[in-house]
C-alpha cells in the first residue's frame, strides 16, 4: 500500500532529478562549447563543410515547404476576404505570415528533423562506437571538434535558408495571386507594401538565427548523451527531434511577446 | 614517468566495477593486465587519461595527478599517450591515412608531406602497405585494430595503454604486433600498459603482469613469479580451469 501511494511521488522526484541534471549536462556543454571558440585551428578547416551540409542540402526542403505555404496563404486569404475585405489584403497577408511566421518556423521545424537529427545520429554514433574517445586521446576538444562547426554553420547558414523560404513563399503567393485569383500582379505588390516593413525582414533573421543555434545545439546535446548502441543513437535522434521542435515553438512565442511591438 | 592508479573506485549505477584497484607501472616497462571478461579491464585503461573519472580514488601520470589537471593540460599530457581501442574506434569518415595522421596535424611544424611519410611508416609498421586509401567500413575486424595501433603510436607517445591489441588477430599478424610492442619499449624506452587475453603474448611482452579479478589486482610480479603462483584463482585462470576459481575465497 505504502509503496503505491509513494510511487507517483518518486517518479516526479526522479523525473525532477533527471532533468535538473539533463540542464546541468547542457549547460556544461553549453560552457564547453563557448571556451572550444578560441580553438580555430581544430573548428575552422570544418566549418564551411558543415555550412554546406546544414545550409545548402537544406535548400531544396525550404523551397519545397515554402512554394506550397505561399501558394495555400494566398487561396486561404482570398477565401477569408472575399466581399468584405479589399483583396489586395491578399497580399499583405502572405507577406506578412510568410515573413514573420510560417518562414521561419516551418523550415526550422522542417530543419529539426533534417539537420538536427542528422547531427545527433552522427555524433551519437561517434559516441556509442568511441570515436569521441578516441577524439580526446588525440588531444581533439569534441567540442571545438564537433559542437562549433555545427552550431556556427546553423547560425550562420538558418537565416539564409529562411530569407530564401520567405522569398519563395511570396512569390508563390504572388503567382497565385495572379493566376488562380485573378488578381492584378499590382494589386497584390500594393497589399504587400502597404504594411510592410524593414523591421519584419530582421525579426525573421533573428528567429532563424535562434532556430538555428537550437536545432544544432539540441543535435549535439543528445549526440553526446548517447548511450546504448544502435537503439540508443535511435532514441538520442528522436529526442533531439521532438525537443528542438518544442524549444522552436517556446522561442517563437518569446520572439512575438519581446520583440513585436 | 611512471603511472600510478592508487585505490581507484568506479561504479556505473548500481554495478561496481572497480573497488579499490592499485597499480603502479614503472617508467620503460610493460606491463600486461588479464582477467576474465567484463572484469572491468578496459575501465580500468581508461582512467588513466582520463577517459572516465574514478568515483574514489588518485591516478598519476608523470608526476601530474591526473584528476587536477585543466583541460589544456589533459590534452597536453594525453599528447603524451597513445591509446589502442579494443574496438579501434576509427573515425569512419576518413579514410585510414587520414584517421593515422590525426594525432600528427596537431603538432606544430609538421606539414603534410612529413605527416603523410610518417603515416605511411607506420602502416608499414602494422603491415598495412597500401591500405591508405581505404575507409574503415572496408576493413576487415584485424584490419581496423592494426590501423588504430598505427594511429596510436604515429606521434612516437611516451606512454603506450594497448586495448586487447592481438585479439582476433591470426598468430603470425599477433607476433607482428608483439613484436612491434617490444620494439617500442626497446627502441623507444616506451611505458607500456596492454590489456590481452592471450597468455603466450602476455609472457613474452612483458616485464609484470598483474591480474584484475574482482574489481581489484588479484596478482601482480614478473611473468616468472606469474608461472609459479599457488593462487589458486590466478591459476585457475592462466590454465584455463573455472573449477579453481569457483572453489577460491
Ligand atoms: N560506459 C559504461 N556504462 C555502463 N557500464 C559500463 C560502461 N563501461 C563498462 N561498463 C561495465 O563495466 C564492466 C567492465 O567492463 P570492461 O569493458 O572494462 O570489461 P573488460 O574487462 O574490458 O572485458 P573484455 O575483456 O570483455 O573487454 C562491464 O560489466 C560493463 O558492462
Ligand atoms: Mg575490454
Amino acid at each position: 500500500m505504502r509503496v503505491s501511494l509513494l510511487r507517483p511521488v518518486e517518479a516526479v522526484g526522479g523525473a525532477v532529478l533527471s532533468s535538473v541534471a539533463t540542464v546541468g549536462r547542457a549547460g556544461y556543454l553549453a560552457v564547453g562549447a563557448v571556451r572550444a571558440l578560441r580553438k580555430g585551428s581544430i573548428w575552422g578547416p570544418h566549418l564551411l563543410a558543415q555550412m554546406a551540409k546544414i545550409g545548402v542540402d537544406s535548400v531544396p526542403i525550404a523551397i519545397f515547404i515554402a512554394l506550397f505555404t505561399g501558394v495555400v496563404l494566398a487561396l486561404q486569404a482570398s477565401y477569408t476576404f472575399t466581399g468584405a475585405v479589399p483583396l489586395y489584403f491578399v497580399g499583405t497577408l502572405v507577406g506578412k505570415t510568410m515573413v514573420l511566421e510560417l518562414g521561419p518556423v516551418l523550415t526550422g521545424l522542417a530543419l529539426s528533423g533534417r539537420v538536427g537529427a542528422n547531427i545527433a545520429a552522427e555524433i551519437g554514433t561517434m559516441r556509442v562506437t568511441e570515436q569521441v574517445d578516441a577524439l580526446e586521446t588525440l588531444a581533439y576538444d569534441p567540442n571545438a571538434y564537433l559542437v562549433v562547426p555545427r552550431v556556427l554553420a546553423g547560425a550562420l547558414m538558418f537565416p539564409i535558408v529562411v530569407l530564401l523560404a520567405d522569398a519563395v513563399g511570396v512569390l508563390a503567393g504572388w503567382l497565385t495571386s495572379m493566376y488562380l485569383l485573378d488578381m492584378s500582379s499590382q494589386t497584390f505588390l500594393k497589399g504587400l507594401r502597404l504594411f510592410f516593413q524593414p523591421w519584419d525582414v530582421w525579426f525573421s533573421v533573428i528567429k532563424s538565427v535562434s532556430f538555428g543555434l537550437t536545432v544544432t545545439s539540441v543535435g549535439c546535446f543528445f549526440g553526446f548523451s548517447t548511450s546504448g548502441g544502435a537503439e540508443g543513437v535511435g532514441k538520442s535522434t528522436t529526442r533531439s527531434v521532438v525537443v528542438s521542435s518544442m524549444i522552436i515553438l517556446v522561442l517563437d512565442a518569446f520572439w512575438a511577446a519581446t520583440l513585436l511591438k | 614517468m611512471s603511472i600510478r592508479l592508487i585505490d581507484v573506485h568506479k561504479a556505473f549505477g548500481p554495478k561496481q566495477v572497480l573497488k579499490g584497484f592499485s597499480l603502479e607501472i614503472r617508467e620503460g616497462q610493460t606491463l600486461s593486465i588479464i582477467g576474465g571478461s567484463g572484469v572491468g579491464k578496459s575501465v580500468a585503461l581508461k582512467h588513466v587519461i582520463r577517459l572516465l573519472e574514478p568515483d574514489q580514488g588518485e591516478i598519476w601520470v608523470d608526476g601530474r595527478n591526473v584528476a587536477t589537471l585543466s583541460r589544456e593540460e589533459l590534452y597536453e599530457l594525453r599528447r603524451e599517450v597513445g591509446y589502442v581501442f579494443q574496438f579501434a574506434a576509427l573515425f569512419d569518415s576518413m579514410t585510414v591515412h587520414d584517421n593515422v595522421g590525426m594525432g600528427l596535424k596537431r603538432i606544430p611544424g609538421w606539414t603534410r608531406g612529413r605527416i603523410s611519410e610518417r603515416v605511411e611508416e607506420c602502416l608499414h609498421l602494422v603491415d598495412l602497405d597500401g591500405y591508405g586509401e581505404r575507409f574503415p567500413a572496408e576493413l576487415s575486424g584485424g584490419q581496423r585494430k592494426r590501423a588504430g595501433l598505427a594511429r596510436a603510436i604515429a606521434t612516437a607517445p611516451k606512454y603506450l595503454l594497448y586495448d586487447e591489441p592481438t585479439t582476433g588477430l591470426d598468430p603470425v599478424t599477433s607476433a607482428v604486433i608483439n613484436e612491434l610492442i617490444m620494439r617500442m619499449r626497446r627502441e623507444l624506452e616506451v611505458t607500456g600498459v596492454v590489456i590481452t587475453h592471450d597468455m603466450e603474448s602476455a609472457f613474452r611482452i612483458s616485464d609484470r603482469i598483474a591480474m584484475l579479478h574482482d574489481g581489484r589486482i588479484r596478482f601482480e610480479g614478473t611473468p616468472d613469479q606469474l608461472r609459479e603462483t599457488q593462487d589458486p584463482v590466478v591459476r585457475g585462470f592462466i590454465e584455463g580451469r573455472p573449477d579453481l576459481l569457483e572453489v577460491a575465497p
